[in-house]
């Protein structure tokens, strides 16, 4: 139960929601008349295509290839063609797929028969991602009220999934509630997806779908000593957001950083792309009942985390429209900030503490994501360890919702087994002996905090309403996000844009909006 | 006379230090003194296990106080970097690049690779800097490019022939597996290979960047942790006056 503190006017927040609405609108329209390489990718992923080329190719980047020139119609019906054309089994067809049987060779027999086996097959994948949702949902039953709140999420980072298993388990058994496997830096920016279990990775390991498999199994395990549920996280941002989120949904993940437009800003990433892409990952993230983590967080890496707070509040807005546009609950947007101000301004922690409030306040119902400090982290890990501590303060003092650990070592090295354990320890620390301090605690109604965050929901409005004015993408090239600027025609991805032609056909699609809501 | 130094914990020449480690061993009275034995090991003395908590069923963390005989001769000890040089200011850059070079310095940079931290190179370039030390892109009489992160080495020198670069920086924060020796000494091997190394004052830069290891790789010079934009820049436009660069 979220607790008035800030006394926000109800209709300014209105506002901004109102101008989310159309800034978003016209990136919509386009999103609905396209398809992308990685969406058909998806589909096929989510019609049961698997396996992968002596070669690494996966199957599904072996048929889109094949089928450039048919995109428009969407890849379902031509995989399914395949499948009716050759007799075949499907374990069959996709093992000659990878070695190198070219689908688009074969002429479309019977469409509609095609189009009835391609929902068909659909449908069976649709109900594994139903009993894993189902699954999950008797955990969380099962184990209700053992979870810490916030959730605290803990990363772990070697490379190799088999050491990540080790650490995570011993970060779940210290006392984390959320492990997310950070991936190999640069996996991003691959259109496709590695396949199988992986050893080798720089800062991170790869997310394929055996890792995914392999770390949720070790996850059960302690969960099921634990008697609490441990989410397991990974991220979809990137060329292959789509693909992700089906991996995700097929091996039961709980959580996936999925944000609408950090891949643009970030990662140089096409912004009709990432558009397109991020709207059918959302969907999927939907459907399984995936929280999605999105990404404000970074924009303070970039910008400073005191004058561009409103830029924070802003994305916070049109990732909850986006978010809604693709059918996902408010439970399930874990909208992302941070405690990223110089700790040399006087008050700092007073301002953190007015933004994590007013975030709170505005979206209620959402299990906002708070990150810790990084940018000021320095070798000092003692004073580090107050920073995160302060951080720990904040975010519990204001009931944030998903809590990622900050490190002493940040800056310094991808976390020590011991880093992670003094991070749960101390967090535990404070937060148990805090754990009521807000219903003790009002902020003078004219006094810094509260004055603090009426500045940043009013610079908000007036940021959103230029961004109306000469629309997202311009906004975009204009630096107006994160101080980066991205060109509407640059940046990866481009050509894996396809317009959908008068027949294009998508059974995942159809069935995922049909169930959201969205058709 | 040696001018022997040891750490200093409450009494000179104590010896005391403080450490933290863990080991793959289940907490007990046995990791406790495994955890005593093995700081003596180490050649201390007066080892002092003062926490032991587990972290698993097969961790232990322990913080451990010990003290240390060992001491090393301060007068032989050299820094990575002469301390008695401090940087020019802002203004002072600006002011010397006038007098002496008499037109803008062209200075162009990039994390490479793989490495997606932008933060070093943002925290040297970026016009509002690091820590109240303004960047680059904030200097009248430098022209600054910051490509951004994951740029490929040939980009980055390719960009910097376009554009006339009087200095290239090379930002690497990602050192597992020693990804940023690999990447630093590939940069200046494509450098050797097109001729052009003398062409451009090098720079590598991050937070496990020394001047030594810079120096060993081949650049002109590298700068680590707590380093900011005035240090980058002193070193450039000294050094391009100094061997006559204009």
């Amino acid at each position: 139960m979220v607790t008035n503190k800030l006394n926000l006017p109800k209709e300014k927040i209105d506002r901004a929601r109102e101008l989310a609405k159309n800034i978003c609108a016209p990136v919509l329209d386009f999103i609905d008349a396209h398809t992308t390489v990685t969406v058909e990718r998806a589909t096929l992923r989510l019609l049961g295509a698997d396996g992968v080329s002596t070669e690494g190719a996966p199957v599904p980047n072996l048929v889109v290839d094949a089928l450039r020139d048919k995109m428009s119609e969407g890849a379902a019906v031509w995989y399914a063609n395949a499948l009716v054309q050759t007799g075949l089994e499907q374990g069959e067809l996709d093992r000659r797929i990878a070695e190198g049987f070219n689908i688009a060779t074969l002429p479309m027999g019977d469409r509609q028969k095609a189009k009835e086996l391609a929902a068909a097959l659909a449908r069976r994948q649709f109900s594994r991602i139903d009993a894993n949702r189902a699954y999950r949902e008797s955990k969380l039953e099962e184990f209700k009220g053992r979870s810490h709140s916030p959730l605290l999420y803990l990363i772990v980072a070697t490379g190799n999934i088999y050491e990540d298993v080790k650490q995570a388990q011993a970060a779940a058994l210290a006392g984390a509630d959320v492990i997310a496997v950070i991936r190999t830096t640069a996996q991003s920016l691959l259109d496709y997806v590695p396949y199988g279990p992986t050893t080798e990775g720089f800062g991170g390991t790869y997310a394929t779908q055996e890792n995914f498999r392999i770390m949720r199994q070790a996850l059960d395990e302690v969960m099921e000593r634990e008697q609490r549920y441990i989410y397991q996280t990974n991220y979809a941002s990137g060329l292959c957001m789509p693909e992700i989120a089906a991996m995700g949904a097929l091996e039961r993940l709980d959580m996936m950083l999925n944000d609408s437009m950090y891949g643009i800003l970030f990662r140089d990433i096409n912004m009709y792309r990432t558009f397109v892409d991020q709207r059918f990952s959302r969907m999927i993230n939907a459907y399984s009942g995936i929280i999605i983590n999105t990404g404000e967080d970074n924009y303070l890496t970039t910008s400073d985390a005191f004058e561009k707070a409103y830029t924070v509040l802003a994305s916070q807005f049109l990732n909850e429209r986006f978010a809604y546009a693709a059918g996902l609950k408010p439970w399930q947007m874990g909208l992302g900030h941070a405690f990223e101000m110089d700790p040399s301004i006087e008050n700092g922690i007073l301002y953190e503490l007015a933004q994590a409030q007013m975030a709170r306040e505005i979206f209620p119902e959402h299990p906002l994501k708070y990150m810790p400090p990084t940018k000021h982290m320095s070798g000092d890990i003692f004073k580090g360890l107050v920073m995160d501590n302060m951080f720990n303060f904040v975010s519990k003092a204001t009931g944030q919702g998903i809590h990622l650990l900050g490190m002493l070592t940040e800056a310094i090295h991808t976390p020590f087994m011991m880093d992670r354990h003094i991070a749960v320890e101390t967090a535990l620390y404070v937060m148990n002996g805090i754990e009521s301090i807000m219903d003790e605690i009002e902020f003078r109604p004219d006094g810094l905090i509260v004055r603090r965050a009426h500045e940043v929901l009013d610079r908000t409005l007036g940021f959103m309403e230029e961004v109306e004015r000469i629309g997202l993408m311009e906004s975009i090239e204009k630096a107006m996000f994160a101080d980066i600027s991205r060109s509407r025609t640059g940046g990866k991805g481009f050509e894996g844009i396809v317009e959908k032609g008068e027949g294009y056909f998508n059974p995942v699609e159809s069935m995922l909006e049909r169930s959201l809501g969205l058709a | 006379m040696a001018h022997i130094i040891r750490p200093y914990g409450d009494t000179m020449d104590d010896g005391k230090v403080q450490l933290s480690f863990s080991l793959p061993v289940p907490a007990g009275s046995r990791a406790l003194e495994a955890a005593r034995r093995i700081a003596l090991a180490w050649g201390f003395h007066e080892a002092e296990v003062v926490h032991m908590a587990p972290m698993s069923d097969e961790f232990t963390f322990f913080v451990v106080y010990a003290a240390t005989q060992h001491g090393i001769d301060w007068d032989t000890v050299e820094g990575d970097r002469d301390d008695s040089e401090k940087p020019m200011t802002m203004d002072e850059i600006n002011a010397f690049i006038r007098a002496h070079i008499g037109r803008k310095v062209v200075v162009v940079g990039a994390c490479t690779g793989f490495d997606a931290h932008t933060v070093g190179i943002d925290a040297i370039m970026n016009m509002k800097g690091y820590n109240h030390h303004y960047g680059l892109e904030r200097y009248e009489m430098i022209e600054a490019h910051n490509l951004g992160a994951q740029v490929p080495n040939e980009t980055l020198i390719d960009y910097a022939e376009a554009h006339n670069a009087d200095a290239i920086l090379v930002s690497q924060v990602v050192t597992q597996k020693n990804s940023h020796v690999h990447n630093l000494t590939e940069f200046i091997e494509l450098l050797e290979a097109k001729g052009e190394r003398g062409r451009f004052i090098c720079i590598a830069g991050g937070p496990r960047i020394s001047n030594k290891l810079a120096a060993k790789i081949g650049f002109d010079a590298g700068f680590g942790h707590g380093t900011y934009a005035e240090d980058v820049a002193t070193f450039i436009v000294k050094k391009m006056v100094q061997e006559g660069r204009k």
